[in-house]
């Protein structure tokens, strides 16, 4: 009886499985992905030889190490102060290049914050509407309604201003690489001298995380960030909280999603249960 | 349909219905009452989990396309919009995003217990054939939707998977053409994928309405493969098939649940949250986890076939792939002539039942290698070898295997009947 | 269609009230999931959160003159925002409420007599009515003119004449300061 019940879900088990070991086996190749090339700009010949030259060094470098997110596992959430924390690092630091156009201000509030605080944010920046009655832009305080004025006009202004690299839009950058969360956190600490052979070009900074020369400078240092709290103002804080803002900015409604989750899956279980002692009555009568 | 005699139900407005159209008669006939075989086991809860997930993919893909945009400017956005802005949006997108799997999984199991337990043979060529179409389609109608979202992965997974039209020979270049509607993949390609991937769920829901005509018709097989001799040998559908198709559904659902809440991207691409970019191709371009084993088997050729000695080219290797490719689910179609032993269920065949069984790793193997880059080294030996050598245990199985068990295996005696060996069974 | 089938089976007495319940309770089960999974996709259908956000507009009133009308978009609607004359809040305010089809005194419909604010749209079948620019029909009460069915509305936004049922909606909005309104 109970072989007959295991054996199509074993299959199951299996069919469902293959794929994530496939896709985690698929990682370790697609490391580093197309848009962080893309963000490396066109590397020098020399310097991708360079990099050629230094492959075996990549598996020993361990490129990102697994970090413990407030966020991570089955019942995580995001550390409200974290976020706060990450916000002001990205408005005073990431925000000079990195656009985040796929989040308002208005979302600020599952920050913590309340209407006032988010229109005062707001505020601070200008956007551009019209055209008005007589046909002119102007510019005009942004609303809640908003979304996150980004740095650049377009995307060719951004790239003659940074060596012709085009800095990634951060709305979506944590479901956008794989292991997200700490991909980001190693790009952001994984600055270093470049090996021995690699020569950096004009505007290129080598990172561990990549393993390759980048044309993102060190963005962050210590005690660059004036934090209200009392948690230290370091380069791996700074990087910790705004990965954590990053991963709200990616997956907004993870936690509600994950209380959802549970009560689904305890309905369904339940649920099955019972269907399960109303087929065991029903099949009884048979035998 | 249901024009036979009838036996009146007692509520006046059913049976005001049931005279001018019998309806019910006929859910009572097919549903209700129906002969199913006593002896299913939970491999046969796989037929009414797929037609679920179907049910899930179109309602949740009619509401999804209330808020989406075909515009190649616009469609990433109001994906995004859908994740962030729309009422509950990230929830459906993401049951419709995950269900597309397990859509694909349901199905895969499905056909496995075909082939197990010989559910394609005689009577049931028709049904199997229609399965199979069925399963085309769903190969279209995904890969048309994973377009959709205009990601990376959308942009150049529809740039690969249309350009293998090219490999046909005169007039390939120009079939590319008309499906693109243009000279790259661009928004009027956008605009006719959207058209289709909305279509086609109703092509597949219709084909689903005649393979269960069909299998009304000739009736279940089970797992012993032998014919029902009798009311001994079989329950009505209802209560005892619905309640237990109803559980096993329950138990697929909590697993799928488990994906949609606690990990909804798992099963996707990174890539996808970037949006689509025709100047930049991602270095290694991988296709959903249900097309691996295909996609395996395509880039398994990677040579030309010709004659020998010289430099004729009967087959470029372009095109070998495609056909090899396109060939693996051409077999599925004639499997009822291929396999024309008398027995049905491997459980009495034990040579062909090893064959199978193999024939289920290596194509798990062939996914494994779509998985991995071109150019991947697996044990010392590159992976498009041995994804060659998938590719030929895949077509062996079909095109040697099966026609010398036709003739070689002798199988092991049948029970006499199902209800025998469920009473031995029991004891 | 289930007693049917259970009649046809005839299934043996014992064990019919636990079956009974057990099935009850799975049907309830069924019933509250298929809703619970239902609300979902049709909440979906209700204004998203990018269109509840631009919900409430905030209007500057500083530059418009005594007896002119101006036009702003709030909700997808049009709002009709008249900087009335002495004369038309007069005439607007002499009117016995008794005798109108949809029973408002002028003092209900404004926070300021100055300011009438109302949404512009015919209360009959939906058509926007004339009167906002100038030289365009005001009907015979001086107000707005719907040119579909007929209907006039007089310098309060009421009803007065033809086929629509209602005086022309006051949105929802606060003075923010003496030029400064907030519709919403």
């Amino acid at each position: 009886m109970m072989k007959k019940i295991i054996l199509p879900f074993i299959v199951l088990a299996l069919a469902t499985a293959s794929p994530l070991v496939f896709a985690a086996e698929a990682e370790q190749h697609a490391m580093p992905t197309p848009a962080d090339l893309e963000a490396a700009a066109e590397l020098p010949p020399e310097g991708a030889e360079a990099d050629k030259a230094h492959a075996p060094d990549h598996h020993a470098a361990a490129p990102h190490g697994h970090n413990e997110w407030h966020f991570s596992g089955m019942f995580g959430s995001y550390d409200r102060a974290a976020l706060q924390r990450g916000l002001k690092v990205y408005r005073e630091v990431c925000a000079a290049c990195h656009s985040l156009k796929r989040v308002y201000y208005r979302n600020l509030e599952d920050l913590g914050y309340d209407e006032g605080q988010v229109k005062n944010i707001a505020s601070q920046y200008n956007v551009t509407d019209g055209p008005n009655d007589e046909g002119e832009m102007f510019d005009r305080a942004a609303l809640p309604s908003d979304h996150f004025v980004s740095p650049y006009p377009n995307d060719n202004a951004a790239k003659s201003v940074n060596n012709g690299a085009l800095p990634p839009d951060l709305s979506l950058i944590i479901k956008a690489r794989h292991h997200g969360p700490d991909h980001v956190f190693g790009v952001l600490t994984g600055f270093a001298p470049p090996p021995e052979g690699v020569t950096p070009g004009p505007g290129q900074h080598w990172n561990n995380q990549m393993q390759s020369l980048i044309s993102m400078a060190p963005p962050l240092s210590d005690g660059q960030v004036a934090y209200e709290d009392d948690v230290p103002q370091t380069v791996d804080q700074y990087s910790r909280d705004v990965v954590e803002f990053l991963a709200w900015a990616s997956d907004p409604y993870m936690e509600e999603r994950k209380r959802t989750g549970i009560k689904v899956i305890i309905f369904l279980a339940v649920f099955a249960g019972l269907m399960y002692a109303v087929k065991r009555r029903i099949w009884a009568k048979l035998h | 349909m249901g024009s036979g005699p009838r036996t009146p139900f007692e509520n006046p407005v059913v049976e005001w219905v049931d005279s001018r159209l019998p309806i019910f008669t006929m859910m009572q006939k097919e549903y209700g009452v129906f002969p199913t075989p006593r002896n299913f086991n939970y491999f046969w809860n796989f037929g009414a989990i797929a037609m679920i997930m179907l049910v899930l993919m179109i309602v949740t893909g009619i509401v999804l396309a209330m808020h989406y945009t075909p515009h190649t400017a616009m469609a990433f956005n109001s994906v995004e919009r859908i994740m962030r802005d729309v009422n509950g949006g990230w929830l459906i997108r993401y049951l419709h995003m995950n269900g597309a799997s397990f859509f694909f999984i349901a199905v895969y199991i499905h056909i496995f217990r075909g082939m197990y337990y010989g559910s394609y043979k005689k009577p049931r060529e028709l049904l199997w054939i229609l399965g199979v179409l069925i399963f085309l389609l769903m190969m279209a109608t995904a890969f048309m939707g994973y377009v959709l979202p205009w990601g990376q992965m959308s942009y150049w997974g529809a740039t690969v998977i249309t350009n293998l039209f090219s490999a046909i020979p005169v007039v390939g270049e120009s079939i590319v053409t008309l499906l693109w509607g243009g000279f790259s993949i661009d928004n009027p390609t956008l605009n006719r994928f959207f058209a289709l991937h909305y279509l086609l769920p109703f092509v597949i829901f219709a084909v689903v309405f005649l393979h269960i005509w069909a299998l009304h018709v000739v009736g279940s097989n089970n797992p012993l493969g032998i014919d029902t001799k009798g009311p001994q040998d079989t329950v009505p559908f209802h209560p005892y098939y619905t309640i237990k198709d109803t559980f096993g559904t329950l138990v697929y659902l909590v697993i799928f649940c488990f994906f949609v809440f606690f990990m909804p991207d798992a099963l996707g691409h990174p890539d996808n949250y970037t949006p689509a970019n025709p100047m930049v191709t991602p270095p290694h371009i991988v296709p959903e986890w249900y097309f691996l084993p295909f996609y395996a088997m395509l880039r398994a050729i990677t040579f030309n076939i010709g004659i020998p000695f010289t430099e004729i080219v009967i087959i470029s290797a372009k095109l070998g792939g495609v056909l090899v490719m396109f060939g693996s689910i051409a077999l599925l179609f004639v499997l009822p002539w291929l396999d024309r032993h008398p027995i049905r269920s491997a459980r009495f065949r034990p040579q062909y039942r090893i064959a199978l069984l193999v024939w289920l790793a290596v194509f798990a193997f062939l996914g494994y290698v779509g998985s991995q880059p071109a150019d991947a080294v697996k044990f010392g030996i590159p992976l498009s070898y041995l994804g060659l050598l998938g590719t030929i245990y895949y077509y062996g199985f079909f095109l040697a295997i099966l026609p010398y068990l036709n003739k070689h295996e002798k199988g092991r005696d049948l029970p006499p009947s199902i209800h025998e060996s469920v009473l031995k069974g029991s004891a | 269609m289930a007693s049917n089938t259970k009649a046809d089976h005839g299934h043996p007495q014992d064990g019919e009230t636990r079956r009974d319940f057990l099935q009850l309770t799975a049907a309830a089960f069924g019933a509250v999931g298929a809703g619970v999974f239902a609300w979902p996709l049709v909440n979906s259908l209700n204004p998203a959160k990018d269109t509840l956000a631009l919900s409430t507009i905030e209007v500057d009133l500083s530059t418009v003159q005594v007896g002119q009308s101006i036009t702003y978009t709030w909700q997808g609607k049009p709002v009709f925002i008249r900087r009335r004359t002495a004369q038309e809040i007069a005439d607007a305010e002499a009117v016995d409420v008794s005798t109108l089809r949809d029973k408002q005194a002028d003092k209900d419909r404004v926070q300021k007599a100055e300011w009438l604010v109302v949404v512009g749209i015919c209360t009959h079948l939906g058509c926007i009515p004339q009167g906002q620019k100038t030289g365009e029909i005001k009907g015979e009460y001086n107000g707005w003119f719907c040119p579909c069915h007929g209907s006039a509305y007089d310098t309060s936004g009421r009803i007065r004449k033809g086929p629509a049922p209602l005086n022309l909606p006051v949105p929802p909005y606060t003075f923010l300061s003496d030029t400064l309104i907030k519709i919403g």
